[in-house]
């Protein structure tokens, strides 16, 4: 994104004249079309499912502290309302670890990332009044809410050995099939099927409104990168959302209509299941990690106060993965018996994603090379992000050796691999987006110090929790279990006390975010200065209630 | 590591009071083609090794290798041995001794670790080529040993097959590997490598015949039952009972 100055003649119009004509809370919250309004409903959306999926993550690290089942039965017997047998307290731990993967997936990441920061900003950036289909907008909120309280309830309901879905996100079969007697699996994929709807509206949205609705001058090589990600995203949700949609519709037919798509005793096959879900599951962790990759972009322009390096190689590089990342899925079946051609075919096809990432990674420090940077809060968090996603991405280039994993697969090591390009990836950039832009949203500055305070525990914590899962994946943890050897005690207690660290860095957040909103600083329009070359930041903070009402002209 | 270093020397040097400037550098064509080839030079380093690897891995039994099908079911594993007239040990995780009824068997240190010892353990002869293999009777469970450098899916209507040879004698501790439900994590995996001729004698004592001596039968299709060898005039060795495909 190299010249793009905004010549709007009366872009500051709304200061003199209040036309903005908000409507009542309720129709404003519940009926909402406004870009910006539904935006912020996704961010308050994400973060409580965030706190819930953390807090679900909570009670795993502490019953995983020390060996030997501590409160699941307690845990259990409190969720059925009776004294709860051991079955039922392992079942309970299943739930578990469905519930916090689904959470963090369906109704954290994705609704934060390109729910919350796509429609406030993708419009913003283009220089757009609005999406282009606002109801439709609307609807996608809803649905994924639905489709949050379905995943819920389905906790209370049985599920085979006890109450909830303990089938693991992946819902893999017959485990979800005949393996799982009740009506709770059947309400976990009906959940998936309405928050897959809803990405697929807001896929549609996005795509038409980036084609369409750009303002003057702003061709698709001006674009910033952040939409850009968000294009590419859209996509890749278009794409792979209705192949998983397929599959676990497959998955109720074979539940209940007698179907037996996945059943080997009537000439269906288990692993059929596992392709059809890969094929969306593997485009699903692009479609989390990509808009990261375009905040990131923005935020370390704004503080090299340099353009970014490279800026076509950043967006081809970002349309690359997302070509890539639909023909390698398979490399999470590497121990189900493919032959050995089908092996080495996807483990290098998924080495190569390695490049593009390799580019965008060296671009982004190419980008503060020579440049004039300052640690601003989201800046320490994009620095952050490379880091620690650079880790994650070095685990990636291991796990995709499909030699090596007979003995990695399914055990702590991918764990460790998939929350450091995730847990310790997309939410970094969540993050950070959220330093950056939360004046922005808000009008109100958020403490700097707390801030920093923030980064420094949250990436301790995150680190003493995850990184010892490496050596417990090395030495032969399987993941899911929530009981293990006295060999595994000391790292797992390690990581317990990394989740400790990092619940304190989530609690300084909440202070400095509610604190900023009682009594934080006036936001000024372009509160980043010369860096921040984005068409947010000639609106004022927060913008109006409509804005570009007149397009602005990129030159 | 590279990554970090080039991080903390952008922070050292290129920060707002070091260089209040910046500089104006867009692109750089020839750096840009410098670290994507770089990479893939190094991938292409990686990626030879490892497809050699992978091909190494793929190495089918012989024929006269020793069979051994490991099934899996909620919650227990199965092991029957077809060159050795059918049988089958069913194996299930040894429990601790306040957990267990009395007068019924508890682990002992003998045994192995806490979750990871069996009451019947998967016995192979030791230096012999194994055949390996994987299928399940209900949902998807994985046959997993990481000494042993093993993992294999066992997918109910699937027959996954692998080579193993274990040199050395000595017991080998696994754990199932793929989500099968409630109790995912007490289906341990115990695998007893024992010299051939100790072998032969725990294969008698299961009621088994060691192939050569004494004609076995084909092998059972029901896995289930632990079938008792009928004499038969069949001189090839017994081949694997077919699952239900």
């Amino acid at each position: 994104m190299t010249t793009i100055a905004a010549t709007g003649t009366d872009l500051h119009a709304h200061d003199h004249h209040d036309a903005d004509h908000k409507p009542g809370f309720f129709a404003r919250w519940f009926m909402s079309t406004n870009h910006k309004d539904i935006g912020t409903l996704y961010l308050i959306f994400a973060i409580f499912a965030g706190v819930v999926g953390g807090a679900i993550s909570g009670l795993m690290r502490l019953e995983l502290a020390a060996p030997g089942i501590q409160y699941l039965q307690g845990w259990a017997s409190m969720m059925a309302g009776k004294e709860a047998s051991l079955d039922e307290a392992y079942h309970m731990w299943n739930v578990l670890i469905t519930a916090h993967g689904l959470i963090m997936v369906f109704f954290m990441v994705m609704p934060a990332i390109i729910g919350g920061f796509g429609n406030w900003f993708v419009p913003l950036m283009i220089g757009a009044p609005d999406m282009a289909f606002p109801r439709m907008n609307n609807v996608s909120f809803w649905l994924t809410v639905v489709a949050f309280i379905m995943l819920l309830g389905s906790s209370f309901v049985p599920g085979g050995t006890g109450l909830g879905a303990g089938t693991g996100w992946t819902v893999y079969a017959p485990l979800s099939t005949s393996g799982s007697v009740g009506p709770a699996v059947d309400m976990a994929i009906f959940s998936l099927h309405l928050a897959g709807a809803a990405s697929i509206l807001g896929a549609i949205n996005f795509i038409t409104t980036i084609f369409n609705m750009r303002a003057p001058g702003m061709t698709l090589h001006k674009m910033p990168l952040f939409v850009w990600s968000v294009l590419v995203t859209a996509f890749l949700l278009l794409l792979a959302l209705p192949v998983l949609a397929a599959a676990i519709t497959m998955l109720l037919v074979d539940r209940n209509f007698g179907g037996a798509f996945f059943d080997a005793a009537a000439g269906g096959d288990p692993v059929l299941y596992q392709h059809l879900f890969w094929f969306f599951g593997h485009p699903e962790v692009y479609i989390m990690i990509l808009p990261g990759f375009g905040i990131i972009s923005q935020i370390v322009a704004t503080f090299s106060r340099k353009p970014v390096f490279g800026y076509l190689g950043m967006a081809y590089a970002m349309v690359a993965i997302g070509v890539v990342g639909f023909v390698v899925w398979a490399h999470h079946m590497f121990t189900t018996g493919m032959s050995v051609d089908m092996k080495m075919y996807f483990t290098a096809a998924t080495m190569v994603i390695a490049v593009p990432t390799g580019i965008k990674i060296f671009s982004w420090i190419a980008t503060m090379w020579g440049g004039s940077v300052s640690f601003k809060t989201p800046m320490v968090w994009a620095m952050g992000f490379i880091f620690m996603f650079t880790v994650g991405g070095v685990t990636g280039v291991v796990l995709a050796n499909g030699g090596l994993d007979d003995n990695l697969h399914d055990t702590y090591y991918v764990v460790a691999h998939f929350h450091y390009v995730l847990s310790l990836g997309a939410v970094f950039s969540l993050f950070a987006g959220f330093y950056y832009w939360f004046g922005k949203m808000s009008g109100r500055h958020l403490n700097e110090f707390l801030g920093h305070l923030h980064f420094w525990v949250f990436f301790i914590g995150v680190n003493v929790l995850f990184f010892p899962m490496h050596f417990l994946g090395n030495s032969g943890m399987p993941r899911r279990y929530p009981d293990y050897p006295e060999a595994f005690a000391y790292w797992n207690g390690v990581a317990s006390m990394g989740y400790a660290i990092m619940a304190v860095g989530i609690l300084i957040f909440f202070v400095n975010v509610i604190w900023s909103l009682l009594a934080g600083r006036r936001a000024e329009d372009n509160y980043w200065g010369e860096g921040a070359t984005t068409l947010e930041w000639t609106l004022t903070s927060p913008p109006p209630y409509h804005q570009f009402e007149t397009l602005p002209v990129i030159k | 590591m590279f990554v970090l270093g080039l991080l903390l020397w952008v922070i050292v040097r290129f920060n707002r009071r070091v260089n209040p400037v910046p500089s104006k550098t867009t692109h750089n064509t020839f750096i840009e083609v410098v670290w994507t080839l770089v990479p893939v030079l190094i991938l292409l380093g990686i990626a030879y090794p490892s497809l050699d690897l992978l091909a190494k891995q793929f190495k089918p039994a012989p024929a006269d290798a020793v069979t051994i099908k490991a099934t899996g079911y909620q919650w227990y594993w199965g092991y029957t041995y077809p060159d050795h007239g059918g049988f089958e040990v069913v194996s299930n995780m040894l429990k601790e001794e306040g957990d267990v009824a009395k007068g019924e068997r508890f682990r002992t240190e003998n045994d192995g670790p806490k979750l990871m010892a069996a009451d019947n353990r998967m016995v192979v002869p030791a230096g012999v080529p194994l055949r390996i293999q994987t299928t399940a009777a209900d949902v998807i469970h994985a046959f997993a040993v990481p000494s042993l450098w093993f993992k294999l899916d066992a997918v109910p209507g699937r027959l996954n097959e692998k080579s193993l040879t274990i040199t050395k004698p000595g017991v080998y501790f696994g754990q199932c590997s793929e989500l099968c439900g409630a109790r995912h994590a007490f289906m341990p995996i115990v695998v007893e490598a024992l010299p051939p001729e100790k072998f032969a004698a725990w294969v008698k004592a299961q009621g088994g015949t060691m192939p050569g001596a004494e004609k076995p039968a084909p092998a059972a299709a029901a896995p289930a039952a632990a079938a008792a060898p009928a004499p038969t005039t069949d001189t090839a060795a017994a081949p694997a009972a077919a699952p239900t495909k």
